[in-house]
């Protein structure tokens, strides 16, 4: 018996880390600021930027020093901290301009803190707003573009829908109006990808937009975030030439049973260290634009021609399935969304497929019934209506609330740009092609604003 | 009397490249000078390249992982090879349940 694994087993994982891309995503550090609550403006920034330079420092070194011991590359560090409109409330209570005010220092001295203490980014400003908004949330959602232009490593999630209340369709304006301003603000509309609507989003999701300090958690946390694409391809390439759908779930399942134990150890180690929880694992198929990063690559591996032709939805849910089913058995919580994603841009190989066809917005959207992050990274004209990008959202956030599951929507109008432009975002944030979203307006839909109820039985 | 395996702080060295002379010998010899103590080696194939797996116990090391493994990857590239340098308990966790 080897004394520590067989060879062959020693080989996969640095196969798997040098040349299929596995690596940790993010470690997020979940943080509540509740503590640092008052209805003075100068101390609570003063409180904040105290609490992040106390904490985050160590948090850093400690996922260095992990990364490092394992051998196993954490790209990110991330933050991930009470949802702002909760601190903007005693602020928002007295006049709407004073909440503003509050949130956008608020936002600066959080960004430029988390900066210093070199995190790469920090999720937060955010509100729930399914069945209706405080001050402190209308706020919040009236200076989304203007925070988020004004910042760099800072996220917005807005949870508009939520299975059981329903689809607030006032929300869901508002944020379209604020995606729309948010275009305009930014290059190439760049500054879009900061900020995301969802239904049913968790609390305790380890990736951007969506990462917040959300309910149900202890003061400090911890989220991993693994990663494979790359891994589960080859798998499929390399051990499944001639098998049956069921022997590549059970394929899927074994390889994600790994990378997830090695999120799950990486994960420890780091709580650990700084003396937090583990709080959860998030076992979702996160590509980046690299080649042999791509969950449209996965599905073609399984012998769908491109991304996007008739059983792509029945490919994406043999992968969801075998995704789930090895990464619960790895860790303990599985948290956030896991689930596999299809960010637009971020997806070379959905790239491709958009650019041959295959994929098209509706296509796109009809994934979301499957995939967890829903309409992610998707460039769309920059002259399209706020009534069509809000009839977009209304979509997404409906099937996740009427299928129960977490799902949002994070689109790009791409100023100037027309279907079928390629726009490059550069780096992390890929190339993506603008898609078409057809000539006709839900205007009169959207504009009569309400909600659309939900009912749940819960009891 | 032996060390037992929890007293040890296994690592795991994986180089890997084309065979060829004095690839045991560089390697071995930069982990005997820093007092990491080999336990194990074997050898495998990784995608058509030689690779050489050393099980090693750093207890009684006379330097840190970062620095073991920044003088190993001097030598590896001397050597023309690549060189992994981890925590034996990423495979543990990965491979057993």
């Amino acid at each position: 018996m080897p004394i520590v694994a067989h060879p062959s087993e020693i080989v996969e994982t640095i196969e798997m880390i040098r040349y299929l891309k596995f690596d940790v995503r993010a470690a997020t550090l979940s943080l509540s600021l509740m503590d640092c609550a008052t209805s003075d403006l100068k101390l609570m920034l003063s409180l904040v930027e105290e609490k992040l330079k106390s904490i985050l420092p160590g948090f850093v070194e400690a996922v260095d020093e992990v990364a490092e011991r394992f051998g196993v590359p954490i790209v990110n560090k991330r933050l991930s901290v009470t949802p702002l409109s909760v601190l903007a409330e005693p602020y928002a209570s007295k006049s709407l301009e004073d909440g503003r005010r509050a949130l956008v220092e608020l936002a600066s001295t959080i960004d430029s803190t988390v900066g210093e203490c070199d995190v790469d980014y920090v999720g937060g400003f955010s509100a729930y707003v399914a069945r209706g908004s405080t001050p402190g949330d209308q706020a919040l959602l009236s200076c989304i573009a203007d925070v988020l232009s004004s910042t760099e490593r800072l996220f917005s999630s807005i949870n508009a829908a939520q299975t059981g209340i329903g689809v607030n369709v006032d929300a869901i304006y508002e944020v379209s109006k604020q995606v729309k301003r948010l275009s305009e603000l930014t290059p190439k509309g760049i500054g879009c990808v900061k900020l995301g609507v969802f239904a049913n989003l968790p609390e305790d999701v380890p990736f951007m937009p969506g990462a917040h300090h959300g309910p149900n958690m202890p003061s400090e946390a911890l989220h991993i975030a693994i990663s494979g694409p790359g891994v589960v391809e080859h798998a499929i390439k390399a051990r499944c030439q001639g098998k049956s759908l069921t022997e590549v779930f059970e394929e899927v399942k074994r390889v994600v049973f790994k990378i997830t134990r090695a999120g799950e150890l990486i994960g420890k180690e780091i709580a650990e260290r700084i003396g937090v929880k583990l709080c959860t694992v998030d076992l979702s198929l996160a590509p980046s634009p690299t080649i042999g990063d791509s969950v449209a690559d996965i599905i073609e591996a399984m012998g769908v021609e491109s991304f996007g032709a008739p059983g792509t939805l029945a490919a994406l849910a043999l992968l969801t399935e075998g995704l789930r089913r090895g990464g619960a058995m790895a860790t303990t919580n599985v948290g956030g969304f896991s689930g596999v994603m299809l960010p637009g841009s971020e997806d070379l190989g959905l790239t491709d497929a958009i650019k041959r066809g295959s994929a098209s917005l509706w296509c796109l959207v009809a994934c979301c019934s499957i995939c967890s992050t829903g309409l992610d990274m998707v460039c769309i004209p920059g002259d399209t209506p706020v009534e069509v990008i809000a009839g977009l959202m209304a979509d997404v956030l409906s099937i996740g609330v009427m299928n129960s599951k977490a799902v949002g929507v994070r689109v790009i109008p791409v100023p100037g740009a027309k279907p079928g432009d390629e726009v490059d975002f550069g780096g992390l944030l890929g190339r993506s092609v603008v898609l078409d979203v057809g000539g006709f307006t839900p205007r009169d839909f959207i504009c009569r604003r309400g909600e659309i109820p939900h009912y749940k039985h819960r009891w | 009397m032996s060390t037992s395996l929890e007293d040890k702080e296994l690592i795991v060295v994986t180089v890997v490249g084309a065979d060829r002379t004095g690839i045991v010998a560089g390697i071995t010899n930069v982990l005997a000078g820093l007092n990491v103590n080999i336990e194990d080696i074997s050898q495998t194939v990784l995608r058509g390249f030689f690779a050489m797996i050393l099980i090693a116990d750093m207890s009684k090391a006379t330097c840190s992982l970062r620095e073991l493994r920044e003088k190993l990857e001097v030598k590896a590239k001397e050597l023309g090879v690549e060189v992994f340098v981890q925590h034996a308990s990423i495979f543990r966790a990965m491979h057993r349940v």
